[in-house]
């Protein structure tokens, strides 16, 4: 540590015990500008969200996730920028998921749309 | 959705001290020192008004001309060391022993005989614990070869062991300890172990043969001895009130001269009348010759003539600090000093030593008496009250855990809050039972006393680690405590 100097085997204990944190690896660490603390890299954009349904539980299927697979939908369709496969809502089709108000179980009243 | 945590910090528990022009903290959790810098110390300003937030602190630095970076940084070292905490006070828990702890050191009572009768003894003196009736006077052979057998077995593990000759007057029973050495010696070397021994004696009946054999054994020695005459003679007298001062200096003087192998050292206990620490250091020191000299005030009931009083400990005090500057003036120089109980604070300070109990009593010691009693430390040998079981039937593991729960700094209230429990964890249990009637009490007659020596003896410590800080490395291997 730079600020407090450790003078007896038990301070270099914790001294050591703090480098082993500043020198983990942490999740989408960023190498380019190394700081004391590895702090995660933040990328823009749908990475960030990590929601389940993109993926398959341990079976192979969707229905042990712990969030149900059709909520997804919703992760493109409110919250993210980002044009999707989703339908437009503020333009085009704004009434798209009227009929759904709990995805987990209306998702089938959400209408087609075809553009 | 991203959420900014906002943290309330408030200081850790530690002790902050001065030495050599530096700043220090004795973070007490831990045991840890640390040298802090400036910003450390004006956080810990900012923060003794009471609690405050990141950011306040940060403009604290700010103020100070430290960048965002150097700032949040040296908070994040003050939060992982502890020195700042954030979110609701509570205790640290405290680590039990294990409860398997391999023995490291048996002393063993040769003999509950003395050819003295010191008023204080905690053995004979009015404040005993001992109930030697109608038990064996002197250890025979075959307790004394079980209980070397006990050790080498209790200590299983360890690659060195050691044996403490202890009595009444140990070498009434010189006999049995050259066969003692010779048998744990041998039996040490056929399991490839190391062992070594010491002893403590009166002095009074060394002879040029005895001196010759502790050397050639390497027997570490410790005598008795409460200095000059006039303040020897005072309670270390025979039977017929005669002082021993005269019989045993020429002794003294022949084991200085003729034991070459461990250094001698002097123990001195500390009572009404002799408190004269520096002139009793003097004296030892450089006038017999003893390489390092330690002082304890004696154990006892506060009524009893030759206790001391809290004014007679407040001057011991000033004179242990007087003393201790002495030492640090040596110790910048490169120099030993022979004040033993500095030594063994900086030993313990190096380490950064957290204890449970006070002492290794009835966990890596035990003591065992003439009949083959097991005993917490040699202080209780022959008590009844206070046997951990027999030699020929091993420890009573629950009146065990009985002495070490009582005893632990868990159990001690008063001391929670102590800056000075990871060395003194409540203190000695005889002493505690001589003056409150349970070893687990802490010794709260002492509170003060401890918290201002710990307190100088860490100046000492720090003003080494700034100044001569190879001074320190010798205490990388004392006690075994690494």
């Amino acid at each position: 540590m730079k600020h407090l100097r450790a003078i007896n085997k038990k301070a270099r204990r914790v001294d050591n015990y703090v480098a082993s944190l500043a020198e983990d690896v942490v999740g989408l660490q960023n190498n380019q500008n190394p700081t004391p603390q590895q702090r995660p890299h933040v990328p823009m954009g749908c990475a960030l969200a990590f929601s389940p349904g993109w993926e398959v539980d341990s079976a192979g299927g969707t229905a042990g996730l712990c969030q149900p697979v059709e909520r997804d939908i919703y992760d493109c369709y409110v919250t993210c920028f980002w044009p999707s496969q989703v339908p437009d809502h503020l333009n085009n089709y704004p009434d798209w998921a009227s009929k759904c108000a709990a995805a987990t179980k209306d998702w089938r009243n959400l209408d087609l749309v075809f553009p | 959705m991203l959420a900014t945590e906002t943290r309330t910090y408030r200081l850790g528990e530690f002790h902050k001290f001065e030495g050599g022009g530096r700043q220090f903290l004795y973070l007490v959790p831990a045991g840890a020192i640390f040298e802090v810098d400036e910003g450390v110390a004006a956080v810990i300003g900012a923060l003794s008004a009471g609690e405050a937030q990141f950011d306040d602190l940060l403009a604290t630095l700010s103020d100070r001309g430290y960048a965002f970076d150097d700032a949040s940084e040296l908070l994040r070292e003050m939060l992982f060391s502890r020195a700042i905490v954030t979110g609701e006070p509570a205790p640290e828990p405290v680590e039990s022993a294990p409860a398997k702890f391999p023995l490291q050191s048996l002393v063993m009572n040769l003999t509950n005989q003395c050819n003295l009768a010191c008023t204080y003894c905690y053995e004979f003196g009015e404040d005993k614990v001992a109930t030697p009736e109608g038990k064996p006077k002197f250890m025979d052979i075959e307790t004394a070869k079980a209980s070397v057998d006990f050790l080498l077995k209790e200590s299983e593990g360890r690659k060195s062991i050691h044996i403490t000759f202890f009595g009444g007057e140990t070498l009434m029973n010189f006999p049995l300890l050259k066969e003692v050495v010779a048998y744990a010696s041998d039996k040490a070397a056929s399991q490839d172990r190391f062992i070594d021994f010491s002893l403590t004696t009166n002095a009074t009946l060394l002879t040029p043969t005895i001196i010759q054999f502790l050397s050639d054994n390497s027997i570490g020695v410790t005598v008795s001895m409460d200095g000059p005459p006039e303040l020897h003679d005072k309670l270390r007298v025979f039977a017929n009130g005669r002082g021993s001062y005269d019989i045993i200096e020429p002794r003294v003087k022949a084991l200085i001269q003729g034991h070459r192998t461990r250094p001698i050292t002097a123990r001195v206990t500390l009572t009404n009348g002799v408190t004269d620490v520096i002139r009793i250091y003097r004296h030892l020191k450089n006038e017999l010759g003893f390489a390092e000299v330690g002082f304890a005030p004696v154990t006892t009931s506060p009524d009893r003539l030759y206790a001391i009083n809290e004014k007679g400990m407040g001057g011991v005090l000033e004179q242990f600090k007087l003393l201790a500057d002495e030492y640090l003036e040596h110790a910048l120089r490169g120099e030993l000093h022979g004040f033993s109980n500095v030594s063994e604070t900086l030993g313990e300070l190096y380490q950064g030593v957290n204890k449970s109990h006070p002492c290794g009593a009835a966990l890596g010691l035990l003591g065992v008496g003439p009949s083959g009693d097991i005993a917490p430390c040699h202080r209780f040998v022959d008590s009844d009250t206070h046997s951990l079981g027999n030699i020929s039937t091993g420890v009573d593991r629950e009146k065990q855990k009985d002495f070490l729960d009582r005893g632990h700094i868990g159990a001690k209230y008063d001391c929670h809050s102590c800056f000075a429990r990871p060395l003194c964890a409540g203190g000695c249990h005889h002493e505690a039972f001589v003056r409150y009637g349970d070893t687990g009490h802490a010794n709260l007659h002492f509170c003060d006393w401890i918290r201002e020596w710990t307190d100088t003896c860490l100046r000492i410590f720090g003003t080494i680690s700034a100044q001569n800080p190879g001074f320190l490395e010798q205490f990388a291997h004392r006690k075994g405590l690494d």
